[in-house]
């Protein structure tokens, strides 16, 4: 019996082995054709050698892979292990989100890429020698989510595995040990913020977060765990559980971006500020941000990648909450060693930085007059003959200025009594609330809120923690604010009007028609 | 055959030589097996001169549990000197020796122990194993960041447990850290034979299991650099070699 089964998983075995070999199996590497692929596509980032070097590299944070040390983050293998070429196709067919490295399966053909991965582990004598080939470890099945799952793995996360100390209590990369890390070359480099899942490197569901919890993620602070559990210290199913939690810390699905922002109506008061329970109902907007590379000074590797925006208005007045991501409220003494290693690794391509933390800084824009068709202002700003008309809120001191600008970093403002702010910082996340009546009184020129016209409306964020200031930061694009219309009177009635009118018109229409039939 | 017996002895002794605090169990079956070269050994003494150099403080206030083990406050111990005597000096041969196979030393085993490594200099052999413990009551994760041998990246997140790793070819040093705590560092010294040792407090170490012959010695320090010399042993006999490291060299 026991030989039977000893058979039965040699030969799964070998449908294993033959399975994942069938690619390579079917058609020889070929290493001259990767070089080839490798030298058109590859070597502006990674460099003709496969050291990283390459012309982009300085613009990145984190740097492109070195490939002579064979050191990966995402793999099957344990840690230390190389890679299988299942792994590194992978990479290079779908990139590594969050990092500047895109996926290359659109671009590049299956063979292809078997053929670049031939040629990148050409780059390393750890690849070819005789050590036993890598071994792959078996994903177990996840466990069935149970009532009790969530905080079990809430439980690991913070307790008994302690991925608090990095991650931070609610996941956004701002544990106590976050500023200190460095990756194996010594750049700087972040604790993941797992509540965006899009952005993890080795892919947000949670089959890959329960592989790099096994694998660890080489070349970075983040270990393996599978020691702890080949000791006893956690079980396999509670890795799941860990993974699980840490899958449950983003939205379930990917954030979907709209160019315009509603502003629902409501009658009475608006929220009081950022942390007003009347918030959680209001739905939320996403908006993607950019480094700002277009201008000198330049930030090549921003923090805040996204904000959220919910806004309300009640006819009078206009509140607008932000909320975005950021592991510091800047400045933070205890994160001069990460502004220190982060600057020494931007200035080169960022330029100058100031010697020291300045605050975190949040900005919203609107164009100062009504658009004349299409027209907006300059993106970055205004310029002088489109300038916009900005609030401009700072975290140390906590201010808030309003006035116009022509350009970044041309911002010109006060403090206004026409403007009511308040912001809280709370586990790496800063939300602000900001309140205004649609029109102001005030000679100065102002933006006026008009109820439904779209008005268009940007976004500018800077970490103070990682040497951003007026002009290094994150941008986005000029999306719209619309403030809802109470609904006419009109809205409601003229649909009953139609569909009664309608089945009057229907009935006089049978009448007719049977009326036509007996006098036929 | 009375000496043939009397060798093995002393090279069961000499098997300890590289590591602190072997646990006894061998690592590796066949290699293992090797009988020892010799039984001559070279006594190392390491001095330091000038005034000695003060160690910067840690900052442990967010881990009381090891702070509270330092009565005078955590130092990180990057040069520790008592009596003009000088710790942490990983002394190794580099040439002369016969050809191999030597034999494999047992077990070394490095502590995380109030948020410092025990040893932070310590030496291996190829395939010797390395035994890492963690004494303290909170997570260390413990990194291999090597150049010539493939790295780890170990999570250890309760006290008593213990993972054990080996590297696969000679290399000087191996840092290792700990991503939890930034300040924690220590050194492997990886050979390919087992004659190597790492100076105690007293500034002393010996290399013991050797065949008589002519060494080149190399001793290192992690800040204050690396010296060589030669030295001579007569079978069974035992040779002195003296270092002298100074706080401006």
């Amino acid at each position: 019996m026991n030989r039977h089964i000893a058979l039965g998983l040699g030969s799964l075995t070998v449908v294993i082995v033959a399975l994942g070999l069938s690619p390579a199996a079917a058609r020889a590497q070929d290493v001259e054709n990767g070089q080839a692929i490798y030298e058109k596509w590859c070597t502006g980032c990674h460099g003709d050698q496969g050291d990283g070097n390459g012309e982009a590299a300085a613009y990145m944070l984190p740097r492109p892979r070195d490939f002579t040390g064979a050191v990966y983050q995402i793999r099957t293998t344990a840690s230390g292990e190389l890679p299988t070429d299942a792994d590194l196709r992978r990479v290079i067919g779908v990139g590594m989100p969050g990092t500047a490295m895109p996926g290359w399966e659109e671009k590049l053909s299956g063979g292809e890429i078997e053929d670049v991965v031939a040629y990148v582990k050409s780059f390393s004598r750890f690849f070819g020698g005789s050590a036993p080939a890598p071994q792959r470890i078996e994903a177990t099945t996840a466990p069935r989510v149970t009532d009790e799952g969530p905080a079990e793995g809430r439980r690991l996360f913070v307790d008994e595995l302690e991925c608090v100390r990095c991650h931070g209590d609610a996941g956004r990369g701002d544990g106590t040990s976050a500023a200190d890390l460095t990756d194996d070359w010594g750049f700087p480099i972040r604790a993941t913020d797992l509540t965006e899942n899009w952005n993890f490197n080795g892919g947000g569901s949670v089959e890959s977060i329960y592989m790099r919890l096994r694998t660890g993620l080489d070349g970075t602070p983040m270990p393996s765990q599978s020691d702890a559990v080949d000791a006893g210290v956690i079980t396999d199913v509670q890795l799941w559980l860990t993974a699980q939690y840490v899958r449950s810390l983003s939205p379930d699905k990917l954030p979907r971006v709209r160019d315009v922002i509603r502003a629902g109506l409501v009658t009475g008061d608006l929220p009081s500020g950022p942390a007003d329970a009347a918030w959680e109902g209001v739905e939320p907007f996403f908006v993607p941000l950019v480094g700002q590379i277009i201008k000198a000074p330049r930030a090549f590797s921003p923090t805040v990648d996204n904000v959220w925006v919910q806004a309300q208005h009640n006819g009078r007045e206009i509140a607008i909450r932000f909320s975005w991501h950021d592991p510091t409220d800047s400045p933070d003494a205890a994160w001069d060693v990460f502004f220190d290693r982060f600057t020494d690794a931007m200035t080169d391509v960022d330029g100058p930085h100031m010697p020291q933390q300045g605050p975190d800084i949040f900005s919203v824009m609107f164009p100062l007059q009504p658009s004349e068709g299409m027209e907006l202002p300059y993106f970055l700003g205004g310029d002088a003959r489109r300038p916009v008309y900005q609030f401009r809120w700072t975290s140390r001191p906590n201010a808030l200025e309003v006035g116009t600008a022509t350009g970044m970093g041309s911002f010109s403002g006060s403090a206004s009594s026409d403007v009511r702010y308040l912001a809280d910082f709370d586990a790496g996340e800063w939300s602000l609330q900001i309140t205004r009546s649609l029109t102001t009184s005030e000679d100065s020129p102002a933006t006026t809120f008009v109820p439904g016209e779209p008005i268009p409306i940007a976004f500018y964020v800077a970490d103070g923690t990682s040497g951003e200031d007026d002009m290094r930061g994150s941008v986005s694009a000029w999306y719209s604010i619309y403030l809802n219309v109470p609904m006419p009177a009109s809205v409601y009635i003229a649909p009953v009007i139609a569909t009664v009118l309608t089945a009057v018109l229907g009935l006089a229409l049978i009448w007719q028609t049977k009326k036509n039939e007996r006098n036929s | 055959m009375r000496r043939l017996v009397t060798l093995s002895v002393l090279g069961l002794v000499a098997c300890g030589g590289g590591g602190e605090g072997g646990s006894g169990s061998s690592g590796d079956g066949d290699a293992a097996a090797v009988a020892p070269l010799g039984s001559a050994s070279i006594a190392g003494v390491i001095n330091f001169t000038g005034p000695s150099p003060s160690n910067p403080s840690i900052d442990m206030a967010d881990e009381p549990a090891c702070a509270d083990k330092y009565a005078d406050g955590p130092t990180d111990p990057i040069v520790v000197v008592n009596d003009g005597k000088l710790a942490n000096v990983y002394v190794r041969i580099t040439g002369g020796l016969p050809a191999g196979p030597y034999p494999l030393p047992a077990a070394a085993t490095i502590d995380q122990n109030g948020c410092l490594y025990s040893p932070r200099v310590l030496g291996l052999m190829v395939g010797q194993d390395l035994k890492i413990l963690n004494s303290d009551p909170m997570l260390h994760n413990i990194k291999a960041v090597p150049t010539e041998n493939r790295g780890f990246n170990i999570s250890q997140p309760r006290e008593g447990m213990t993972t054990t790793r080996s590297f696969a070819v000679p290399e000087v040093m191996v840092p290792l850290e700990c991503s939890v705590h930034g300040w924690m560092n220590a050194y492997v010294g990886v050979t390919d034979h087992p004659y190597f040792a790492t100076s105690g407090s007293d500034g002393s170490l010996t290399i013991t299991g050797l065949p008589a012959g002519t060494y080149q010695l190399e001793a290192w320090h992690e800040t204050l650099g690396t010296q060589s010399t030669e030295v001579t042993v007569e079978a069974d006999g035992s040779a002195t070699v003296e270092f002298t490291f100074g706080a401006a060299s």
